[in-house]
């Protein structure tokens, strides 16, 4: 089926199968491979990107249920390379150690901020629930995502 | 993980989803995918066509009638639920969603795929036949509606049988409603789940602890009325990593109450 989306700015349009996963044509089909397998059972997170401004794992979701979408990844984020206030701040509070699970924690803290640009810890830890960080716990990552929002 | 070759329509309309459900042995309505997608990598479903009810706008509104009757769309999302201001006219429609796993899951998972997949651990049948929701069906012979107690009729399987959609779900007004459940984790999987609703008479049911929820027969919500009602049920749970049969009849009585002990407290 013929797939046709907007990926941080730029459209594509590929010949896909049905049975191809959003994760699998991001990574393979248009060689974004910021975006991370995991788990591939909806678990982890790792995959998480942003469809039609919803926070979404693609390893849940068909290539061929994106046709129109307009798609954010983690590689979208960082601006003439130059990180954006959410990465730097990341690096700043050592809230990565493997950063398997980074490019998902990015992108659900993304959409979390976008919602509620003040969140409190709670909502935080709350925002990143479906992200497994399994290095560093959560102290870190939950820092750097409340000092992005100050 | 790569799935098993299958083919995918997108219908324009209600209608044509149910017209190529009946037409396909092997077609399953594709919802929000965030259960049949990963059985479909375990290969335990193995659809021939996928039906992918998510461009249909009919499935999608939710509707507050001036009785107080809420009417969900079988593709509203559980987010969507949770942010609903007719949704809030039964608050514990939202409250409940907002403790179905993660962010994620809940913006693509739906009030309809969650009934329809009807496993067991699922929060929402429990709590659709406490609350005494009616169930919309469409098929090749047009609408039926279906009680919730009668909607559910095994592990993964419902009255909406091949050929046939569920459309919508009508809830009826009420506010004193309750969910209590222990899960694996915050928001995880319910190990024993319940949900109660005290308006007008008593509706107490149990998931987790049967192949389909169990409407618990009580005229009250006290305490110790609750708990001889799950004793009456003699309930045969199943066993597994994470609770034996014993343990599960023992939850069962402590969620039940706690329940029954919210619904009842907002009266």
């Amino acid at each position: 089926m013929d797939v046709k989306v907007t990926v941080n700015g730029e459209t594509y349009e590929r010949d896909v199968e049905a049975r191809k996963l959003l994760i699998h044509f991001l990574r393979d089909d248009l060689n974004l491979t910021g975006s991370h397998i995991g788990c591939d059972t909806g678990n982890c997170g790792a995959c998480s990107v942003i469809v039609d401004g919803v926070l979404v794992k693609s390893c849940m979701m068909l290539a061929v249920q994106a046709d129109g979408a307009t798609i954010e990844t983690v590689e979208g984020l960082a601006k003439d390379g130059e990180l954006n206030a959410l990465q730097q701040s990341f690096s700043d509070h050592h809230a990565l150690q493997c950063g398997y699970c980074t490019p998902g924690m990015l992108m659900s803290a993304t959409a979390l901020l976008r919602g509620n640009a003040h969140p409190s810890e709670d909502e935080i830890r709350k925002g990143i629930q479906g992200n497994l960080c399994r290095c560093t716990g959560y102290v870190n990552i939950v820092s750097a995502i409340k000092a992005a929002a100050e | 993980m790569l799935l098993r070759e299958v083919e995918y329509a997108r219908p324009a309309s209600v209608e044509e989803a149910v017209r190529l459900l009946s037409e396909h042995e092997g077609a399953r309505a594709l919802a929000g995918g965030q259960t049949l997608i990963n059985v479909m990598k375990a290969r335990a479903a193995s659809p021939d066509v996928l039906i992918d009810l998510n461009k249909l706008a009919d499935l999608k509104g939710i509707d507050l009638a001036s009785d107080g009757t809420v009417s969900i769309g079988a593709m509203v999302t559980y987010t969507e639920l949770m942010e609903s201001a007719e949704a809030r006219a039964r608050p514990i429609l939202g409250e409940v969603c907002a403790q179905i796993a993660d962010v994620q899951v809940r913006n693509r998972g739906t009030i309809g795929g969650n009934v329809c997949s009807n496993d067991p651990t699922n929060h929402l049948p429990p709590l659709m036949v406490a609350l005494g929701a009616t169930m919309h069906i469409l098929g090749g012979d047009g609408e039926r509606t279906v009680p919730a107690e009668e909607f559910f009729l095994g592990v993964y399987m419902t009255a909406a049988g091949p050929g046939e959609l569920l459309t919508k779900i009508s809830v009826p007004p009420g506010k004193s409603d309750g969910f209590a459940s222990v899960p694996i984790g915050r928001d995880g999987t319910c190990i024993v789940n319940a949900a109660a609703s005290v308006n007008g008479g008593v509706r107490l049911a149990l998931g987790c602890v049967d192949a389909v929820p169990v409407l618990l027969k009580t005229s009250s919500a006290d305490a110790d009325a609750v708990r001889s009602a799950v004793r009456d049920a003699n309930l045969d749970p199943p066993a597994d990593v994470h609770a034996s049969a014993d343990y599960r009849r023992h939850l069962a009585e402590v969620v039940a109450v706690r329940a029954a002990a919210e619904a009842h407290g907002k009266r």
